[in-house]
């Protein structure tokens, strides 16, 4: 164990999913040509004003509720000043000392091993653009698609101790935020943005040590890796009998290293103050209380209920709620087909597979849940057996078919009638008096072989079990015939 | 609005030509007129665009004029309303499609806004006409329009006096009759300062009755745009015009506008005038004291009571306005960085010499004055002692003035402490200019409506403004005393010399 703890909080911009920017109707579709979803408004041209996005404002008391925040009211914009290309208003509209939701807290790991993390703000911003950079050239472009996206900061308290800690509270976030349909969770997009702050303490030292701030994580896989080398340098400087500089430093992902962007005496001087172009949010009680009784069960929850209720392993579980989508997928399969554990097992299995090899989302699957019912019942009555659907299930994705029509329009119902399967079980005893004999002396063995005549026979259509049944029945009467 | 006659019904038809050329006429008279088809809208603009050849080389009330309207009239018809066909002047900072929008800076010489503002779609839907864009001290940054990158602009009263800023220009565009009405904007009297030095009606209505979308911000929280009029029935039709709602600026309100320019008479005895011995005090002009006192008195003779009231943080007024409009202007000036528009400096060599080289060259001294002053305000470790406690002096302020309220309908008082004073006079001294506001910005930090109206002519025959406020949204009591004291008197007929000689 070392002799320094890590002391670490977390400051997540999470892109919020509403349709227009915070301040303007633009588009907030990721991926369009530079400069075309701009207006002058995000443009920042001379004379234009903010209208705040009031869905975003939504999104924002959803997402503290869900947070255990409270909601400040009336909350209020201010401006950040700092002159940087990609900020065309020479001033960034957020929040600063009434930000939206306050005094949180967030749950983090399972059982024993649960930390309760406090979320100290979450506050409405816009995006900044960007700047691309001509290598070379001398020239630098600015694409302002980004300007006046909708973020919401969430900041937590140093309550993270450890960097496996760091990233459950981040997986667990994004958890929520997805589930909560106010983000979409991409990193790699940049949909959601961490940035660390990071201190060592001697262990069993009250007061904190000098924090690092690291900006520049665009990658969820990046946090752990970048964390690891913070602290790691952080303990060499402090082993070395050096000291920490408050300063903030950027992630290089390429060369796996932090390098130092400004310190403490280049902070900048943002010059809060309130936003004079938009009055103060106010929020009544009464939307407050709707949204948080319209909250959606949050993964943990639905994770305690998969277990409690439909009594399902825990692996099973884990993959069923990694989105909303799948575990109302499930949840709707289970409704129509009262069998969690087959429910489970074709979703797992097939559908997932299906969905993958398609590129497709849940939410898009052509195979909507009452088309896995119908299929589980077919196997269900023994209508098809289930290596048949297993075998046509990729077809059946695909098509728009109903599986009974699917197995019907192809013949592939399953040959379960009494009658017709002694038929074949007659003509094949008839052709093979050898083999019958031979069973009948007592070479039980050669029941595989008469089940893989009849079967060969029935094209494979035939219910296995059945002939199971029938043939060993079949067999014995001819020994006592004999 | 409707101007009562039906055309056709021609009557007394040569007063309009024999007696006054078109463009010294007011806006209602002229509504009078084309109603009557005693002249046509053409011909109005032509004695609008006859005057501004004659004179603008002289007053410079204009940065451009235009010779053609910048819309197609097919789309500016609206004939049931008084401002169908009205040449208007429109202050330079106010955004107007495809006509360039300079705030008087170097900064935007070249900006085309591609929008309108929304009192220009608001105007223009009332079917007025574009004349030009007025003259202005930087970013309404001054009370003399010295301080235009361009050429300052001249008092037509007196030719080596200024006309007030910072909307000057338009001020002295309505005085010399080179359009038939104006739009200026008022962060500290703007509006009502120019009116005054230039003996025309200008009013500020309450902060949050008129869009300030398109308006190119100085300090938002004060930022008013209003008209400027040759008189007071033309100042309520104009505001009619551009107050309400507007879904693009969240900080105008959403009360509905009653109709004023019709009820504007009101009778005098149900009228109590308060009167603050504060802006009566030393540095005021005695002329100016007099011939604010003699117009309260015609007040007082129509039955009007006046009270004495207090307000104690009047000498706070100045300190305040210069801390919190600064602190603004330094954050809404920020954009004017030579990124993306407007000026740039040839000196760029990295980022940082761009912006300091662009700024330094683009803004005027006043401009950068300001922004430096704001700066320090808002830095960490002075914002408390200087934009904190200016935000509480400003509660206070207001709060005097609501106290006031509850005993009197208007408060009157004068709108500057002296007549215009000469060009050049107060350029070395800010603080001296600073202090030409000294009774209009507390309107502005309390968010109150406020105007200005001729009462009084100056030996030297320079106009003297009175000051009328009003109760939050309650412009129409502001303008009915207002038109009260109009109807007694005849300050609002007078003409500027220069004005004068007419072109028939």
């Amino acid at each position: 164990m070392s002799v320094y703890e890590v002391v670490i909080g977390l400051e997540v911009h999470a892109q919020l999913r509403t349709r227009s920017k915070l301040f303007c109707g633009c588009s907030t579709a990721f991926g369009a040509e530079s400069n075309t979803q701009t207006c002058p408004v995000c443009l920042g041209l001379p004379g234009v004003l903010p209208v705040l996005n009031q869905t975003a404002v939504e999104m924002a008391i959803r997402a503290g509720l869900a947070l255990n925040c409270s909601i400040t009211v009336p909350n209020q914009f201010a401006r950040k000043n700092y002159f940087y290309p990609d900020l065309p208003k020479g001033y960034q509209i957020s929040q600063f000392d009434l930000p939206i939701c306050q005094n949180g807290w967030l749950e983090v790991g399972e059982g024993d091993q649960t930390q309760r993390v406090r979320i100290r703000r979450a506050h409405l911003e816009e995006d900044a653009g960007k700047n691309i950079h001509q290598a070379g050239s001398g020239v630098s472009h600015m694409d302002v698609n980004r300007c006046g996206m909708p973020l919401l900061e969430i900041v937590t308290e140093p309550d993270l101790r450890s960097v496996d800690g760091a990233v459950a509270y981040l997986k667990t976030l994004k958890d929520i935020l997805v589930y909560l349909d106010v983000c979409d969770g991409n990193m790699e997009e940049g949909s959601l943005r961490c940035e660390p702050n990071i201190s060592l303490r001697l262990q069993g030292q009250d007061a904190f040590g000098t924090k690092v701030e690291l900006k520049n994580i665009n990658s969820f896989k990046f946090v752990k890796h970048a964390l690891d080398y913070e602290i790691q340098r952080q303990e060499t400087v402090l082993a070395d009998g050096g000291t920490i500089d408050q300063e903030t430093r950027s992630w290089d992902a390429e060369r796996g290293v932090s390098v130092i962007m400004r310190s403490k005496e280049e902070a900048h001087d943002y010059r809060y103050f309130p936003e004079p172009d938009l009055m103060p949010v106010e929020i009544s009680t009464k939307w407050i209380d709707e949204l948080r009784s319209s909250l959606p069960e949050l993964s943990q929850a639905k994770r305690e209920r998969f277990v409690a209720e439909h009594g399902l392993p825990a692996y099973d579980v884990a993959l069923l709620t990694a989105s909303r989508p799948l575990a109302d997928y499930f949840e709707a399969c289970v409704a129509g087909f009262p069998n969690p554990k087959t429910v489970s097992n074709w979703i797992m299995g097939e559908l997932l597979h299906a969905l993958k090899n398609n590129n497709c989302e849940v939410i898009d699957s052509p195979m909507k849940p009452a088309r896995l019912i119908a299929l589980m019942k077919l196997v269900d009555d023994q209508t098809i057996s289930l290596k048949t659907a297993r075998e046509i299930f990729l077809d059946l994705f695909l098509s728009q078919q109903m599986p009974m029509d699917f197995v019907q329009e192809r013949g592939l119902m399953q040959i379960s009638d009494d009658s017709a399967i002694e038929t074949l079980i007659a003509e094949i005893v008839r052709t093979h008096p050898q083999q019958c004999a031979e069973y009948q002396s007592g070479k039980e063995t050669l029941m595989g072989f008469f089940v893989g005549q009849v079967m060969k026979a029935s094209k494979g259509k035939a219910n296995p079990q059945k002939v199971n049944t029938l043939l060993r029945q079949r067999l014995m009467s001819e020994k006592v015939e004999s | 609005m409707g101007s009562g006659y039906s055309r056709g019904q021609l009557t007394d038809l040569g007063r309009w030509n024999a007696q006054v050329s078109l463009n010294h006429l007011t806006i209602h008279d002229a509504a009078d007129g084309l109603a009557k088809a005693a002249f046509s809208s053409q011909e109005l603009s032509e004695a609008v665009h006859r005057q501004i050849a004659r004179v603008e080389e002289t007053v410079h009330a204009f940065h451009t004029v235009l010779t053609e309207p910048a819309k197609a009239p097919s789309t500016l018809s609206n004939p049931d309303s008084l401002l169908q066909g009205i040449p208007l002047g429109i202050k330079d900072n106010i955004c107007t499609e495809d006509v360039v929008t300079t705030c008087g800076s170097r900064m935007l010489e070249h900006f085309i806004p591609p929008y309108n503002a929304t009192v220009m779609t608001r105007l223009e839907g009332h079917g007025a006409v574009l004349v030009g864009k007025t003259n202005m001290d930087e970013f309404a940054m001054g009370s003399s329009t010295e301080h235009s990158a361009f050429q300052p602009t001249r008092n037509p009263w007196g030719l080596d006096r200024i006309p007030g800023g910072s909307s000057g220009g338009s001020a002295a565009a309505v005085a010399a009759h080179e359009c038939i009405a104006a739009l200026g904007s008022d962060t500290g009297g703007s509006i009502r300062q120019p009116a005054a030095c230039c003996g025309v009606v200008g009013m500020k209505p309450t902060y949050g009755r008129v869009s300030r979308y398109g308006l190119v911000a100085y300090a938002s929280s004060l930022d008013q745009i209003g008209p400027l009029t040759k008189d007071v029935t033309d100042a309520a039709i104009m505001f009619e015009a551009i107050a309400g709602h507007d879904v693009k600026d969240s900080t105008s309100v959403t009360m509905p506008i009653p109709t004023i320019a019709k009820a504007l008479h009101r009778n005098m005895t149900e009228i109590r005038i308060g009167i603050p011995d504060e802006y009566f005090a030393d540095g005021l002009d005695p002329e100016v004291n007099d011939g604010v006192r003699a117009a309260i008195h015609v007040l007082t003779a129509c039955g009007a009571k006046t009270k004495a009231v207090s307000l104690p943080t009047t000498p706070y007024g100045i300190a305040t306005y210069y801390l919190i409009a600064t602190a603004e202007a330094s954050s809404n000036l920020a954009r004017y960085d030579g990124v993306k528009y407007g000026y740039r400096s040839s000196q760029r060599e990295d980022l940082l010499e761009m912006y300091c080289q662009t700024r330094k060259e683009g803004f005027g001294a006043e401009a950068k004055r300001r922004i430096m002053l704001g700066t320090y305000a808002l830095s960490a470790g002075y914002y408390d002692a200087y934009y904190g406690k200016a935000q509480q002096a400003r509660e206070m302020i207001r709060a005097d003035f609501e106290t006031a309220f509850q005993e009197v309908d208007v408060i009157i008082t004068p709108t500057t402490p002296t007549p215009a004073f000469r060009l050049g006079e107060k350029t070395d001294d800010p603080v001296q200019m600073y202090l030409s506001d000294i009774y209009t910005i507390s309107a502005n930090l309390g968010g109150f409506p406020a105007m200005s109206v001729p009462c009084a002519m100056s030996h030297g025959g320079l106009p003297i403004g009175m000051q009328i406020l009003g109760r939050w949204f309650d412009e129409l009591t502001m303008l009915q005393v207002a038109f009260a004291f109009e109807q007694e008197t005849d300050w609002h007929l007078k003409r500027a010399p220069i004005s004068e000689d007419s072109n028939g």
